[in-house]
């Protein structure tokens, strides 16, 4: 598909968009609709887009294995250490009044926020993961360059 | 007729967790039994937010106005958690999948004993 | 500080090995791993142990703990009782002892570059199966119960550099285990629709007034509670392996690496039948689930045919892993069978025959893992006339053998007697019966690879040298207490008793 131009701009105008709309969904996490199941996956279904046309390996060119593998941790880790901040704090598990021990009510977003931030950036990562797993060395097109591709491609054809 | 016509939502539910059962147990391609297991996972996923609508009730955010009904939020939240959990279990069945048939060329369940049983174990 | 990280232990305890095995994960240099997992699995032993302490002394005998400080319907309660305490120091001290084991084991077994994943899950099965254990929570249960499963699933997969069908025997456990946890959600959710709880006491507490109005003209939500138990009820039964549901455990088991095999058979059934119990006494009470359902004569059935069909399975096996995963079944029989008897005794057998259980078969377990590190193998075949070559290591699987026997003076033996007279009390001699005959079956598997240990002969000699310190060391520690359990009871009748009289009450 690299070479069909219409797809090309239609990953490359639609890549920013899809991000831009996964922060606001991000944003609206913490008290409202949205979150960060919903902005992972919408982050992660980006660059699937540009995975699907310009092919595995360039995709892992942008977004390499040992990034994805270090946000899928470290993602979780905020997530843990919000609760082991508020533990060691002197508050229960996960009690965000601990962010904010004047105002326990007005700590909560800000609690949920570093927790949604720390879910968006593993569920990003952990499906990054996934596709990788599923398309690394079984697309033809990554192990192949391009003009070898196209030759299958007739072949398939004849 | 009442009887299927009242619980429609339940029917619909049970229908489509048979349908993954069915497939769970009938298919001998590994892939397709993955994908039945999804289908019955979604069966799960609909009959949990079905349970959560309240007759009348909006959307569960605060709305203007008094003696507003809400819809159960919580089925939605815990839902939220088992799709996730599901698509650990798709990764994880598929990544399995993947490495079988890299071993033994073929994803498909009596194949698979076929050329275990001509080893002989 | 450490007063109010002691008020923290129930959470900690799950917490700790997860960040832990995140760490694991993310560092990724392959000889740390064990080390992480050895530290984080000893700490987990001593919060356990400090946590149990607590609850024994505590007036009520339980301890609540709420996640982000939540009131109780509405958070997630972790919920500790001298049940759910002894069961955790059960699995965290299995996961100590077999971790510091694994190391060589698991190096020998694993390809270097997946070590530091290997930890990671061995990390975070271990997460879940605490969490099953402390949480108050019907849904995070579930969760919880994923969170070990699928970890467990890749663990079991990683057997594949031995022998391929470890792969196959993955995805087996992967789809039954999935189905058996999806049913446990519907079943939840039928609860749900019942109760709008889902903090397992509060739903027992709701279900009262719904049981009271059902010999009235209005009964409420009678077939929902009903379907709803027996969708957990089937669930559950699936993720312990109880008998016409065990169809995953056998393969999993064998072709697991040893340590994991060790780490399942010790642990995670355990943590099933815990959910078990958890649910016909805590959540739905004994008078409903036994009393008007009549599942305890259900349940016997199941655990009834577990033991003679288990058992017999267990005599014709040539691969002496796979003749220990069918003896599994078995003893998950005889654990099933005592609370279905849900008298005192009973009660006290099967909580008592968890904890014996635990030691015998994870000591047998990795008495085979060194046979495998030594021989490459684990068939009858490869055992004969070892007796010579690694006299401790047979001696300790002999010694676990003649636990399963319930030999007098083994643990075995103790768990039997409660059993017995749990049955002679409740009046089912047909049970008493069954125990026996499984006794016997299981004589006959245990010599069949005595005999073989000890009197084969093998047509050419093998220069095979006794397993080294490390691995050694674990397996006769687990042996020698399950010996020092058969002598001295008196701790564990302790504990069981005192957990069995916790749920009894609860039930009333």
């Amino acid at each position: 598909m690299k070479e069909n131009p219409i797809m090309r701009l239609a990953v490359r105008w639609n890549l920013p968009f899809m991000v831009v709309f996964a922060l606001y969904t991000q944003t609206h996490g913490e008290l409202g609709p949205g979150g960060g199941f919903q902005s992972g996956v919408i982050v992660a279904a980006a660059f699937f887009l540009y995975g699907l046309v310009f092919g595995g390996a360039e995709m892992r060119r942008v977004v390499p294995r040992w990034f994805t593998d270090l946000l899928a941790a470290g993602g979780v880790l905020l997530y843990v250490g919000t609760g082991l901040y508020s533990m060691f704090m002197g508050y229960e598990f996960l009690d965000h009044a601990a962010v904010m021990p004047s105002n326990p009510g007005g700590a909560e977003p800000w609690g949920m926020t570093l927790v949604e931030y720390g879910v968006g950036l593993t569920v990003f990562a952990v499906m990054m993961t996934i596709f990788n797993e599923i398309t690394e060395g079984t697309n033809p097109e990554d192990n192949q360059t391009g003009e070898s591709g196209a030759d299958t491609e007739f072949g398939a054809r004849a | 007729m009442d009887f299927i016509l009242d619980y429609y939502n339940y029917w619909a539910c049970i229908l489509i967790m048979l349908i993954g059962l069915y497939g769970v147990m009938a298919k001998s391609n590994l892939v397709k039994k993955i994908l039945a297991l999804g289908i019955f996972q979604t069966g799960i996923l609909v009959f949990y937010i079905s349970i959560g609508k309240v007759e009348g009730g909006t959307g569960p955010v605060r709305a203007a106005g008094e003696n507003v009904v809400y819809s159960n939020p919580l089925p939605h939240a815990l839902m939220l958690t088992a799709i996730v959990v599901g698509v650990a279990t798709m990764a994880v069945g598929l990544a399995i999948v993947i490495n079988i048939r890299q071993t033994y060329g073929t994803a498909d369940e009596l194949d698979i004993e076929a050329i275990e049983h001509e080893r002989g174990d | 500080m450490l007063e109010h990280l002691r008020t923290q232990l129930p959470a900690l305890i799950v917490v700790t090995p997860l960040t832990m095995g995140l760490i694991v994960a993310l560092i990724g240099r392959r000889q740390i791993g064990w080390y992480i997992a050895m530290a984080t699995t000893a700490g987990v032993f001593a919060m356990t142990l400090q946590l149990l302490m607590d609850v024994l002394n505590h007036g009520e005998r339980s301890l609540t703990y709420l996640m982000g400080n939540w009131p109780v319907p509405y958070g997630i309660a972790y919920k500790a009782d001298p049940l759910s305490a002894s069961v955790m120091l059960i699995v965290a001290a299995m996961a100590a002892v077999i971790t510091f084991y694994a190391r060589r084991s698991v190096a020998s077994e694993v390809p270097v570059g997946k070590l530091h994943y290997f930890w990671g899950l061995w990390l975070f099965c271990i997460t879940g199966l605490l969490g099953i254990t402390i949480t108050g929570d019907a849904f995070n249960l579930y969760v919880l119960l994923e969170i070990s499963s699928l970890s467990t699933y890749t663990l079991v997969a990683l057997g594949k550099e031995r022998n391929r069908r470890a792969l196959t025997s993955a995805i087996n456990y992967l789809l039954l285990g999935t189905m058996g946890a999806c049913f446990y959600l519907v079943g939840v959710a039928y609860l749900y629709m019942a109760t709008g709880s889902l903090n397992i006491p509060d739903i027992a507490e709701r279900l009262q007034p719904i049981y009271a109005s059902w010999g009235t003209d209005a009964p409420l939500y009678q077939k929902t509670v009903i379907a709803g138990f027996a969708m957990m009820a089937v669930g559950l039964s699936l993720k312990l392996a109880l008998f016409p549901l065990h169809g995953w455990l056998p393969n999993a088991y064998t072709y697991a690496p040893s340590a994991v095999s060790a780490l399942l058979a010790s642990t995670a059934t355990k943590v099933g039948a815990y959910a078990f119990m958890r649910v016909i006494f805590t959540l739905v009470g004994v008078g409903f689930a036994f009393g008007r359902l009549h599942t305890d004569i259900a349940l016997m059935a199941c655990s009834g045919a577990a033991i003679i069909v288990g058992s017999w399975m267990a005599i014709r096996q040539v691969n002496v892993k796979k003749l220990l995963a069918y003896s599994s079944i078995a003893q998950i029989g005889y654990i099933a069978l005592g609370f279905a008897l849900a008298n005192r005794d009973g009660m006290t057998a099967s909580v008592i025959h968890l904890i014996n259980h635990a030691l015998t078969k994870g000591g047998m377990f990795l008495a085979l893992g060194m046979v495998m590190y030594r021989l490459g193998g684990t068939r009858l075949s490869d055992l004969r006339g070892l007796g010579r070559k690694m006299p401790l290591t047979m001696a300790a699987f002999t010694a676990g053998g003649l636990g399963l026997i319930g030999v007098p003076l083994t643990s075995g033996f103790v768990s039997k007697w409660y059993l017995v007279s749990g049955c002679l009390e409740g009046g089912r001699y047909e049970m008493a019966a069954v125990v026996l005959v499984g006794s016997l079956l299981a004589l006959i598997y245990v010599w069949r690879v005595v005999e073989t240990i000890y009197f084969g002969k093998r047509d050419e000699e093998v220069q095979v040298r006794e397993a080294p310190w490390t691995m050694l060391v674990p397996t006769l520690l687990l042996i020698g207490a399950s010996l020092y359990f058969g002598i001295n009871a008196s701790h564990t009748a302790y504990i069981a008793q005192a957990a069995a009289d916790y749920l009894l009450g609860a039930a009333r």
